[in-house]
């Protein structure tokens, strides 16, 4: 063999390896293509989650503005929902290739992606006095404002169908006990009393997330203690949340393929009245709309009973929220914040509207809902009419372990008790804390 | 799978052939394809060294010494995590060794259709492990599942939720494994067969061997290097297995079939990135220990044969 064909793929074999290194260099251009389109348009992307709902909304939001002016074009381009989609986010701002804009939630997921190093803040801007201010609250980090709100609030609490309600002679429990002795008459009627679905181990959390009402009302400055590392789930008053949990599944109050439904047929069940109580997000109404005629007026919305009738009150989540990445500058910036202007205005939130139905209030001061909404958002209403709302903790300290939600599957399906539940979860919690750099971890 | 070749037997490469090699491939042949290894293994490797000794946020890392360590070995799942490894590991290598040898036989023998079997034996491993994962939670669904309305056809009782109850979550995925990797072990183990001498089983026949006896004395023995080939390959698989757990179980419920790729990955997703670093360096470290002297142990018993 002589050398000459060797030295020939020798020679190919490096200039591929370079190819391939230079290839790596010139990625990220593909990514983020730096663009201006020939009339002098400045052309905005929006990095969004791909939830149907989320690019629904997206894309009206999108429109209304496009159609508002002729010098900035939206566009919207989507990532994977859930945690996939927040290590999508946060590569592409570690490695600087994020969006001109990108939705994200807001409260300590928002924190956890060093807003102070990777967002430009918007406190200076005149808009951000047109925002509610407990969502202005959620998305303030060192007392500068970073994010305009996308969608509308929405509560933890438990859904139930005013059919089986009125049949049985039943009213909207205010204390644990009522809701107990509702669920006792339910059973007695052969109907499934609290629906479960731990298919979707999400939906597991929720007795523990919307009881956060009671224990701030009975203990007001929680919050601030627990980020602090002084106060834990394993005491008194936060204990409570788990030890519902556990009650309803002591009690035999679950439907029986608790273990394996998943969100779909856990809300099947509510809207057939199979089952009469599901403990949900709100966010979950559009999807429950379409299962059954009736489903609009005969889903109904409580928040989660906890032991006074006289402190009875809505958790409450602030939507997700618009942030400008720092990486965006100059006339792109610009523009970004004059979208931004423009989404903190209730002609945005009409374009929200017309969309699709909303879910609950908006978090833009003067922006309406119309009538005819399903009952659950009505309800719901109710609470933020009357100011019985308390934020979900997520919005008040920056601590949530990862594992919160098999940790409530285990006590919801009685692997574990109450206690132990709660003791893992402070364990759990520990991690993000000390990852945070928090005091006193 | 890199580690076939460790299997094998060690069969001392002649000199000449050696040299031979030595002369047609000067050192620079060796550049690019080193460069290749150093840039996408070496420097990852060493990196990800360097990281599990931080606190890292992908933004910023803080040097932490053996803090990640210590979280690691005082999660609550871990020593769980590492029981379910183990147990995962080992019942899928060794139902894939009995399995594999039996079905290489049934194979290997004069059978009808012997051709389409072998096809359909090996067809599950060409399938994606997400693919069967999901597959297996529809038809394992304790209530609308196809096993479980057979089973309540037959005994008139709910069957029990395989992928739901803790007790059974972790073996019925070590099941569905065994069925979707039992394939690659029965093709192991026919070439092992097929490359027994015939002159062998003539001769037992001769002797007056039965089939039991030819299967003892001869295919057991000789298809050794197949068995320690197979051993290895799903013992490795096994312990660092994680995408047929995460598409069935997520790790549930609770925690109950959590295995430590299964955590490692959960560290990741919670943003943690310094300790699931960590716990990959753990992973590795672990897997080693074991792979690296049960290697050393079965090619010291093949020579020998």
């Amino acid at each position: 063999m002589s050398h000459h064909p060797i030295r020939r793929a020798a020679v190919i074999a490096v200039a591929s390896v370079s190819a391939l290194a230079l290839g790596a260099c010139s990625a990220g251009s593909l990514v983020n293509p730096t663009e201006s389109s020939s009339a002098g348009k400045t052309t905005l992307t929006i990095l969004m989650d791909s939830s149907t709902q989320t690019t629904t909304q997206g894309k009206a939001i999108a429109d209304g503005f496009n159609a508002s002016q002729d010098e900035i074009e939206v566009k919207i381009e989507t990532r994977p929902e859930g945690t996939d989609g927040d290590n999508v986010v946060k590569t592409r701002l570690a490695t600087g290739e994020m969006t001109d804009l990108f939705q994200y939630n807001s409260g300590s997921l928002m924190q956890a992606l060093d807003p102070a190093t990777n967002m430009v803040s918007l406190t200076d801007q005149d808009f951000i006095a047109n925002l509610d201010e407990s969502f202005v609250t959620s998305v303030t980090a060192d007392e500068q404002v970073y994010g305009v709100p996308f969608g509308q609030l929405m509560a933890g609490g438990i859904y139930y169908n005013k059919k089986v309600y009125a049949d049985l002679g039943l009213s909207v429990p205010k204390t644990w006990d009522e809701f107990m002795a509702n669920n006792a008459k339910i059973k007695e009627a052969g109907i499934d009393p609290v629906i479960q679905t731990y298919g979707d181990t999400w939906t597991s959390q929720l007795f523990v997330l919307a009881d956060f009402h009671n224990v701030l009302s009975e203990q007001p400055d929680w919050a601030e203690k627990y980020t602090a590392n002084q106060a834990k789930y394993v005491d008194e008053p936060a204990i409570k949340g788990f030890e519902r949990l556990q009650d309803v599944y002591d009690a035999g109050y679950l439907n029986k393929d608790f273990a394996s439904a998943k969100l779909t047929q856990g809300l099947q069940q509510l809207v057939d009245g199979t089952g009469a109580q599901y403990p949900s997000l709100t966010f979950t109404i559009t999807s429950y709309l379409e299962l059954a005629d009736d489903a609009a007026e005969n889903i109904g919305f409580f928040a989660q009973p906890g032991d006074d009738a006289a402190t009875n009150g809505l958790t409450s989540w602030s939507p997700a929220a618009l942030y400008i990445p720092s990486t965006t500058t100059g006339d792109k910036l610009d523009a970004a914040k004059k979208f931004l202007a423009w989404v903190a205005t209730p002609e945005a939130c009409d374009a929200l509207t017309a969309a699709m139905d909303p879910t609950g209030p908006y978090a833009v001061k003067g922006c309406a809902l119309p009538d005819g909404l399903p009952a659950a958002v009505t309800d719901m209403q109710a609470y933020y009419d009357n100011g019985n709302v308390s934020p979900a903790l997520e919005f008040l300290s920056a601590v949530k372990g990862p594992n919160l939600e098999k940790i409530t599957v285990e006590v919801g399906s009685g692997i574990t008790t109450a206690a132990d539940g709660a003791a893992r979860y402070d364990e759990d919690v520990k991690k993000q804390a000390q990852q945070l750099g928090l005091e006193g971890w | 799978m890199h580690s076939e070749a460790t299997a094998r037997p060690k069969t001392a490469a002649p000199r000449a052939v050696a040299r031979h090699v030595e002369r047609s491939y000067p050192l620079w042949f060796y550049i690019p394809g080193g460069l290749v290894y150093v840039v996408l293994f070496i420097v990852p490797t060493l990196l990800s060294f360097y990281f599990a000794f931080t606190r890292w946020t992908l933004f910023d890392s803080t040097f932490v010494g053996f803090d990640n360590f210590i979280q690691f070995f005082a999660e609550p799942g871990l020593i769980g995590s590492l029981k379910n490894t183990l147990v995962y590991g080992v019942v899928t290598s060794a139902s894939k060794v009995v399995l594999g040898m039996l079905l290489a036989v049934l194979l290997s023998g004069p059978i009808i259709a012997r051709g389409y079997l072998r096809s359909v034996t090996f067809f599950p491993v060409l399938v994606s492990a997400v693919g069967v994962g999901l597959t297996f939670q529809v038809l394992l669904d304790p209530f609308n599942g196809v096993v479980n309305q057979v089973w309540t056809a037959i005994t008139g009782a709910d069957g029990p939720g395989w992928l739901t109850n803790p007790d059974l979550a972790l073996l019925s995925v070590a099941a569905i494994d065994v069925w979707k990797g039992v394939g690659l072990a029965t093709l192991i183990y026919i070439a092992g067969i097929a490359a027994i001498p015939n002159e062998y089983f003539e001769a037992a026949r001769v002797d007056g061997a039965g089939a039991w006896q030819q299967f003892r004395s001869i295919i057991l023995p000789l298809s050794f290097p197949a068995t320690s080939t197979v051993i290895l390959l799903s013992l490795i698989g096994g312990l660092r297995s994680f995408d047929l757990i995460w598409s069935t179980t997520q790790g549930g419920p609770g925690f109950s079939s959590d295995v430590i790729a299964s955590v490692i990955y959960k560290q990741y997703q919670a943003g943690f990135y310094g300790l699931s670093t960590a716990g990959n360096v753990i992973l590795f470290l672990v897997v080693t220990a074991i792979v690296y002297p049960l290697s050393r142990w079965l090619n010291s018993k093949e020579t020998s044969l």
